[in-house]
Order: C-alpha cells, then structure tokens, then sequence
C-alpha cells in the first residue's frame, strides 16, 4: 500500500458519505447527540445547583463532597462504564429496571462522569466571583436569594464553560458507552455499509467497531463528523470563555 | 433555597423517568442476542436476523463480543440467547444452569495465517500444534487476541497440545475481537489463529495468508446456540429464542448458511450443521 493510497481513498469516501447524508451514519451522529446531550442536560442540572450548594451552603462534610467532585472529575471512562454494567444487568442490584444496552444506560454512565466535571468547574467559576460583589448585595439589603441570583449572573459564561467542557467530555468518551450501551445497530443494511440504524451505536463507539473490521474509510467519515462537533462544542466554550 | 431544590429534583425525577418510558416499537418484540464477532464481521448473521425479523415481527439487538464476554453477558441475564463457538465454555455454562436447549448451528475451521514468506516454515507441517510449535521454536512474531474468545480458547488448547507455554517478546496479547487482531498482525507482519469466515471476509484488506489449514482435528470451529435459562430469568424472552433456536436450524436457514459467501468470496463460510 505505498503513498498511502488507502488513506486518500478513506477521506474522499468519507466525505461521500457525510455529503450524501449516509443514514448509517446520520443515525449513529443522531445517537451521539442524543444520549450526550441528554446527559449533559441532566448532569448541569444537577451539577449547578450542587456547586452552587457547595459555595453557600455550610453543612457537615462538604469538604468531603468537595473531594469527591474533584476526584470525580478524573473518572476513568471505563470504570464508569463497568460500575453502570454490573449496576444494571439483569443479575445486578438494578436489574429490575431492564435497561443494560439501551441509550439510557449510556446516558447514566455519562452523566455520572461529567457530573463532577461540570461541578468542579462551576465551583471554581463561583469562586471567581469577586467577594466586593457579594457584599455589595448584602449591604443592599440583599437576601440569600439575591446573592445567588448575581453570583448566577457574574459567573454566567464560566458555568457556561462549565456544561460545554460536560458535554466535549460526554461526545469524546467510549469506553463507558461501549460497554453499557454494546455498540447495537439494527438489522439491515443501510446505504451500502452493511448495518442498520443505529440504537446505541455513537461516533465513538462505531469507530472502534468499523477500525476492527477494517473499514478505514467509514471510520474516517465518522471521526470527522466526531471532530467537527467537538470543535463546535469547544469554538463555543472559548467564546463564552473570552466573554468571562 | 428550599423549594429550588425540590423543583429541580422534581424536574430531574420527570426527566430521567420520561427517558426510561421511551421504549422503542412496543409492538414488535425485542430479541437480544449476544454473540461472538466472527458472526458479527462475517455480516452472516445480519442476512439471518433479516429474515427472522420480517417472519416474526421482531427486532433483533444484537452485542457483538469475543465468546467469552458473550457467554458472560447471557449468565448476567442481559441478552436472551447467545450464539457463540467455544464448545467448553458453552457446556460449563450449561452445567451451571445458565443456559438451556443449547443447538448446533454450523461450524468452519480455523487457520493459521501469516506472512506469504512464511519464516517459520509452518506450511510443511503435519498438525496445528506442530505448526505452533514451529513459530514458538523459531520466535516469530505471534498475535494472540487474548480477550477468551472462542479462537483464543482454541489458541490456548492447540498451545496446551504442543505442550508449549507461549512466552516471551515474540508473543503478544492484543485482548481484541479478531478483525483488530488480524489487522495488528498485518501491521507487525505476525502469525495469528483466525476463524476462516473472519479472516476471508478480510481478506482484501491484509496481505497475511492463510498456512496452515489441514487439521481437521485441532482446527474444529463448531457454532452453538442456546437460550439464556427463564428460571434464573424470568424476564428473559423465552419463547422468542426458542423460535430463533428453531429458525436457525430450520431447513431453509441451513441452506442460507451453506450458500452464504459463495458469490462474494467464491467459497462458503460456514458449513451448516443438519444439512
């Protein structure tokens, strides 16, 4: 394979693929968007006002939650993904709920990796709220309420910041979404690859699948896709960053 | 503050309980399968659960695993019916009650590929453990996908019989499904154990070759599938697998098994078990 022939031949395919709207791989984009957006939809929701608790709010063992957000933040995708598994199989304490390689498997272990992230980074948005500021409102007669409310607003772009890094975090990982969600495409082929529609299947995971069966090209068209969102996602979060 | 954060649990609880009501299509059922990636890579099993599909008014899920992880995936009662080729994890499993009504589906034979120039001299031999003991003897490269698959449990076995331990730099563990295994070997131009169905599917993509092929006796490669035991989980779709089990081993699905790669690879994959 000299020149490497087959690396031109996989990035003129993979743009063929994007620009003709491949349905295998808009369904597997489709997926990504979904369960990362949704879990960093419910990880913010939880993550703000849990960072916002922990800057405000004195209560017995925050230091100790504190620790756990910051050592949360460099959870290895895989552990996650094994926890979730063994949490959710059939013969694991909830098994009940049937949900072992379903897109709200995977939106479980994401949100219980980007959680922290998005915690960790909130808080230090908070603390980069001058403290004249906060004072300022209390002198005016300013409730609780109030000083959160303009702590809210002063750290906006950092919190913004904050769900963006989540969610860049969230479209990157595989190793936690492989295993819990198992990589499922549908029956059937669907333009010319040889799968169906994706049902678990994400940018990151289909790569790792179409690397290992040889498929350079497909792989190729969908790291692209995986680049562009990311770059979208992180050309945001240094807007907002500038903005701060 | 109070009541913010009964809001927000609120939402949150509305939320993650919307995301799990929405089950696709309750009108066709589920069938997951859990099964090796020799069936995944060879697209055999894609043609197969088509055809189910439309007889049945099911939809398949299938998770594509080395055997090891399939079987294990079934015993932890996440698939319904697993479809695999290691016959003694497959009966250690049934043994323990995790699995019943286990099938013979088809079986193929393994290969030994490696470079065209074959440096450890393994097409002249007479079995496979002779053959790895040549590549063992000679320290060539050797790619193991060491992930307890079906293959690497034949691997293993052909070592035990050469009574060889495999160590050493030459030999080296990937721990991945064998599509990336035969690439690694590609690349480090290594010997590897490949599923004869893997390795032709793959086969305009990598310049190793088949070397070794003639031990009907270590090379063995038999499919089995069974359906994961309701007992130890009733929630599992029973009657569904059994009507997989039944199709699979059908007259007509054995004659697809036995045409298919014909007209793509100009011999067949697998040979189907009953017919």
């Amino acid at each position: 394979m000299g020149s490497f022939e087959f690396l031109l031949d996989g990035i003129v395919r993979a743009f063929e693929l994007i620009v003709t709207l491949n349905p295998y791989i808009l369904s597997i984009t489709g997926v990504s968007i979904k369960v990362s957006g949704t879990a960093t939809l419910l990880a913010a929701m939880t993550a703000i006002p849990l960072a916002f608790a922990l800057s405000f709010v004195q209560f017995r063992g925050r230091h100790a939650v504190i620790t756990l957000v910051n050592t949360g933040m460099g959870l290895p995708p895989v552990f996650v993904g094994l926890f979730v598994f063994v949490m959710l199989v059939p013969a694991g304490p909830l098994g009940f709920l049937n949900r072992i390689f379903t897109p709200e498997a995977m939106i479980i272990a994401q949100y219980i990796l980007i959680t922290p992230i998005i915690t960790g980074i909130t808080l230090s948005a908070i603390k980069a709220v001058p403290e004249p500021i906060i004072e300022t409102v209390y002198t005016l007669g300013g409730r609780e309420k109030d000083v959160v409310l303009t702590t809210l607003l002063e750290a906006r772009f950092g919190v913004i910041t904050a769900v963006l890094a989540g969610l860049g975090r969230a479209l990157a990982e595989v190793g936690a979404i492989l295993i819990v969600g198992g990589n499922i495409a549908y029956t059937g082929s669907v333009g010319g690859i040889g799968e169906g529609l994706s049902y678990t299947r994400t940018l990151t995971t289909a790569i790792t699948s179409e690397t290992s069966k040889g498929d350079i090209s497909t792989s190729i068209a969908l790291g692209i896709i995986l680049i562009a969102i990311y770059l979208f996602v992180n050309v945001a979060a240094g807007f907002f960053r500038r903005q701060d | 503050m109070k009541r913010f954060y009964i809001i927000v649990i609120l939402i949150l609880i509305s939320l993650i309980s919307g995301c799990l009501d929405s089950t696709p299509d309750n009108a066709t059922e589920e069938l997951r399968i859990s099964t090796t990636s020799s069936t995944c890579d060879t697209g055999i099993l894609d043609l197969l659960n088509k055809e189910f599909e439309n007889a049945n008014n099911a939809k398949i899920l299938t998770v594509c695993q080395g055997t090891g992880k399939a079987i294990a995936t079934g015993e932890m009662g996440a698939a319904d019916v697993v479809f695999v080729h290691a016959p003694a994890s497959e009966l250690t499993a049934v043994e323990k009650g995790s699995f019943i009504n286990r099938t013979y589906v088809m079986y193929n034979y393994f290969v030994i590929i490696g470079p065209g120039n074959d440096p450890a001299g393994i097409r002249a031999t007479e079995n496979a453990p002779e053959a790895l003991g040549m590549i063992a003897g000679k320290e060539q490269p050797f790619i193991s996908r060491g992930d307890d698959s079906g293959t690497h449990n034949k691997e293993k076995a052909i070592w035990m019989a050469a009574n060889i331990t495999p160590s050493g730099t030459w030999y080296q563990s990937v721990g991945k499904g064998m599509g990336d295994t035969i690439m690694t070997a590609d690349i480090r131009e290594a010997y590897t154990l490949s599923d004869r169905g893997t390795y032709l599917a793959m086969k305009d993509k990598t310049k190793l070759v088949i070397l070794f092929e003639t031990d009907k006796e270590y090379l063995f490669n038999p499919y089995h599938v069974m359906a994961v035991n309701p007992e130890k989980f009733p929630d599992v779709k029973y009657d569904m697998s059994m009507k997989y089990i039944n199709f699979l081993t059908s007259t007509e699905v054995q004659a697809i098994i036995r045409d298919y790669g014909k007209d793509k690879f100009d011999e067949p994959l697998f040979t189907p078990a009953l017919i």
